[in-house]
């Protein structure tokens, strides 16, 4: 046995192997690049278009015989058209003020939710549990029209209420979930340790399972924030007064008249819109990788 | 500072499982109980009730008089430090140790107090700014004692605290274990599966089986007195040696061992009235190694000469290990190791009848 093992570290194909490994690993670095790119490429050209177009005149832009991708006379008319419309910051305000309430409703419900799905058992917690995941399945296009008696039957159609409303069914299920897995992994000494330190449970949830469970926190919020700057179906069903509207329709309903398309203003309408979620991808991914590695690497 | 009394505890799980089946205890005040076991006997249950982590199915706690039954884990005034630390993985060492301090209303200077006296007592001065995960496991250990010292409570509760550790540190940190009781005297309740870990820091030992207790006494008493076939296969290593043997009398009076292949040993005499009235039965011949030596001293008195030939020996340095069989009972014992022993060779071994033990079989009693 020993004799084998021996012999068989000195054996070359041993040193081969470790070769090929190299060599394995780096054809699947440079596959791995090669698929980034391409997929860079195919999912920036969109965007790219979005801004070739919104910065060129109506004159160049109906020229049929210019090359589309490239811009001769860069103009910034068409933000100034948008931004110096109020209709324009208006669906801003609308959507701003519908993303905020939508995300703090929703997380506030799904970490409490998750909280004591995951940790206070109690009798059909399971069932609950499974359910709510079952509810994130059901789509959009199936719940807006009964969805639709509902916010009808309240009045609040026609208002970004009735948003408020109705985003969170899309969010909360999902961003529980998120928190249940996140909380389940808390150890569970973790809750008796603080239990008997002297913690409520509400302090255990505020002081313990928040800070813990930060990195899902953040997750879930990207998610919800996502979601509910991005809606597009329930405006759509719910929303027809131009100054209720946010941003998703408002740019296609004001901007679109017949068959006329303002298209330099409907890009920059649309680059503009996409903004606030960019920032907030930027700023909270940062915050959710330093929320992961946070101890690992201090003191 | 407080005693801890159980009366007739018992749990049972959903589903019908009695981890723990009806057990009294009294915990003396400045006390260092341990309780050992093996697996799945009950013992996380029962501190773990203690600490009112865990229903009591019926039955009654009482923690320095009171009955505390009802009350929360945090009305109890206990801490108890777990066998993963379960230290806030968000906070540093020093927010880790004060924030059952800080829940409880501790002025800012009283807080700062009792971590440096804590951090003194257990030398983690240096380590208060750090978070847990740069922490080693013995220094993570020693945060855990020390969030359990600053609440300065009636009873310190621990689950195993130390088999997360390598052998070495988990002697190194029971050491500090026993001289943080001795400096903080606080009431301890200790859980263990470990029997050294339980005789080195016990004042008394708790041994449970099945959810019963089977004995309860200081270390050295249940070495050398167990009570049932249990404990003394337990406590001590190696085990103490059970030969299956036949109580007979002998001549004047006397009794005798039997334990097949033609070898007996005498009963001591100050034993015999003990032993009569189960003389002629089938019983366990219960020795441990150290009192199977070799027989050079031979004429002392109680030591019974036994002739046998040895199977393996592993010398140990200090001492040598011999074993052997004794009708089909494989059979240990401990020599000097400048005695000679060899595998293969027939040895004249002592057996130290003083420290004899006959086991009934039926009822596993130690007679
Ligand atoms: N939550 C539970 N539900 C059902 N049965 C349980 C539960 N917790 C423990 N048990 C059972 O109760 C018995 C005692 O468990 P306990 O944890 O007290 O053992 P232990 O003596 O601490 O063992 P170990 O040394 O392995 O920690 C075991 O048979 C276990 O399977
Ligand atoms: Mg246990």
């Amino acid at each position: 046995m020993a004799e084998a093992a021996v012999a068989n570290r000195d054996y070359p194909r041993v040193y081969g192997k470790v070769g090929s490994l190299h060599r394995e690993r780096a054809w699947a670095l440079r596959w791995a690049y090669v698929s980034l790119i391409l997929a860079s490429i195919i999912f920036l050209a969109p965007p790219f278009y979005m801004l070739v177009t919104s910065i060129k005149t109506n004159v160049e832009m109906a020229d049929q015989s210019l090359n589309p991708w490239i811009v001769r006379n860069p103009t910034l008319e068409h933000y100034w058209a948008i931004l110096s419309n109020p209709i324009f910051l208006t669906f801003f305000k609308n959507s701003i003020i519908v993303t905020i309430l939508v995300v703090s409703v929703t997380m506030v419900i799904s970490v409490l939710a998750a909280f004591a799905l995951s940790r206070m058992r109690f009798w059909g917690s399971q069932v609950l549990a499974t359910g709510v995941f079952l509810t994130y399945l059901v789509p959009d296009t199936l719940l807006f029209i009964p969805l639709y008696q509902i916010v009808g039957g309240l009045g609040l159609l026609n208002s970004i209420w009735g948003l408020v409303l109705v985003y969170p069914t899309l969010t909360v299920p999902f961003c529980t979930w998120i928190m249940i897995g996140y909380f389940a992994s808390i150890p569970k000494e973790l809750d008796e340790a603080a239990l008997i330190d002297g913690a409520t449970w509400p302090q255990m949830l505020t002081k313990i399972f928040i800070p813990v469970a930060l990195p899902g926190i953040i997750a879930a919020t990207i998610f919800a924030f996502t979601v509910s700057w991005a809606a597009f179906v329930y405006p759509t069903a719910f929303i027809t007064r131009p100054d209720q509207m946010p941003l998703t329709i408002g740019i296609v309903s004001q901007l679109v008249r017949g068959d006329t398309f303002a298209w330099g203003q409907i890009m920059s309408g649309a680059l503009i819109a996409a903004l606030p979620p960019v920032v907030v991808y930027v700023f909270l991914m940062d915050y959710y990788i330093a929320g992961l590695t946070a101890g690992a690497t201090k003191g | 500072m407080a005693q801890v009394s159980l009366r007739k505890l018992v749990k049972e799980y959903e589903g019908g499982v009695q981890a723990v089946k009806g057990i009294d205890l009294d915990i003396e005040d400045e006390e260092f109980v341990v309780l050992v076991g093996p697996s799945g006997c009950g013992k996380s249950t029962t501190l773990r009730m203690i600490a009112g982590l865990e229903e009591i199915t019926s039955g009654e706690i009482a923690i320095g008089g009171d009955v505390v039954n009802d009350i929360p884990p945090r009305d109890r005034d206990i801490a108890m430090v777990f066998q993963n630390y379960a230290l806030y993985p968000h906070m540093s060492v020093y927010d880790n140790i004060s924030f059952g301090l800080k829940l409880r209303g501790f002025t800012r200077e009283e807080i700062k107090r009792r971590v440096d006296n804590a951090a003194r007592i257990l030398g983690i001065g240096e380590l208060l700014e750090r978070k847990p995960k740069a922490l080693s496991g013995g220094q993570r250990q020693r945060v855990a004692m020390g969030r359990a010292i600053v609440r300065d409570p009636k009873v310190f509760l621990f689950d195993e605290p130390l088999s997360n550790l390598d052998a070495k540190l988990r002697v190194q940190m029971r050491t500090e274990i026993k001289q943080v009781h001795q400096t903080v005297r606080t009431t301890t309740v200790y859980v263990t599966h470990d029997q050294v870990e339980a005789m080195t820091l016990a004042d008394r030992v708790v041994v449970m089986n099945h959810g019963v207790i089977e004995q309860v006494g200081p270390p050295n008493e249940l070495y050398r007195n167990p009570a049932t076939i249990f404990v003394a296969g337990f406590i001590g290593s190696p085990a103490m040696n059970m030969i299956p043997a036949r109580l007979e009398q002998a001549g004047g009076g006397g009794l005798m061992v039997q334990l097949g292949e033609g070898l007996s040993v005498p009963v001591p005499e100050e034993r015999t009235a003990r032993y009569a009235p189960h003389a002629n039965r089938d019983l366990l011949f219960g020795i441990r190694p150290e009192h199977l030596t070799e027989a050079t001293r031979i004429d002392k008195q109680n030591l019974a000469p036994l002739t046998v030939k040895l199977d393996v020996i592993e010398p140990m340095g200090m001492e040598t290990l011999v074993h052997f069989h004794i009708d089909g009972t494989s059979v240990c014992g401990r020599v000097d190791p400048a005695a000679g022993a060899e595998a293969g060779v027939r040895m004249a071994l002592a057996a130290h009848m003083e420290h004899m033990h006959l086991i009934d079989k039926g009822s596993g009693k130690v007679l």
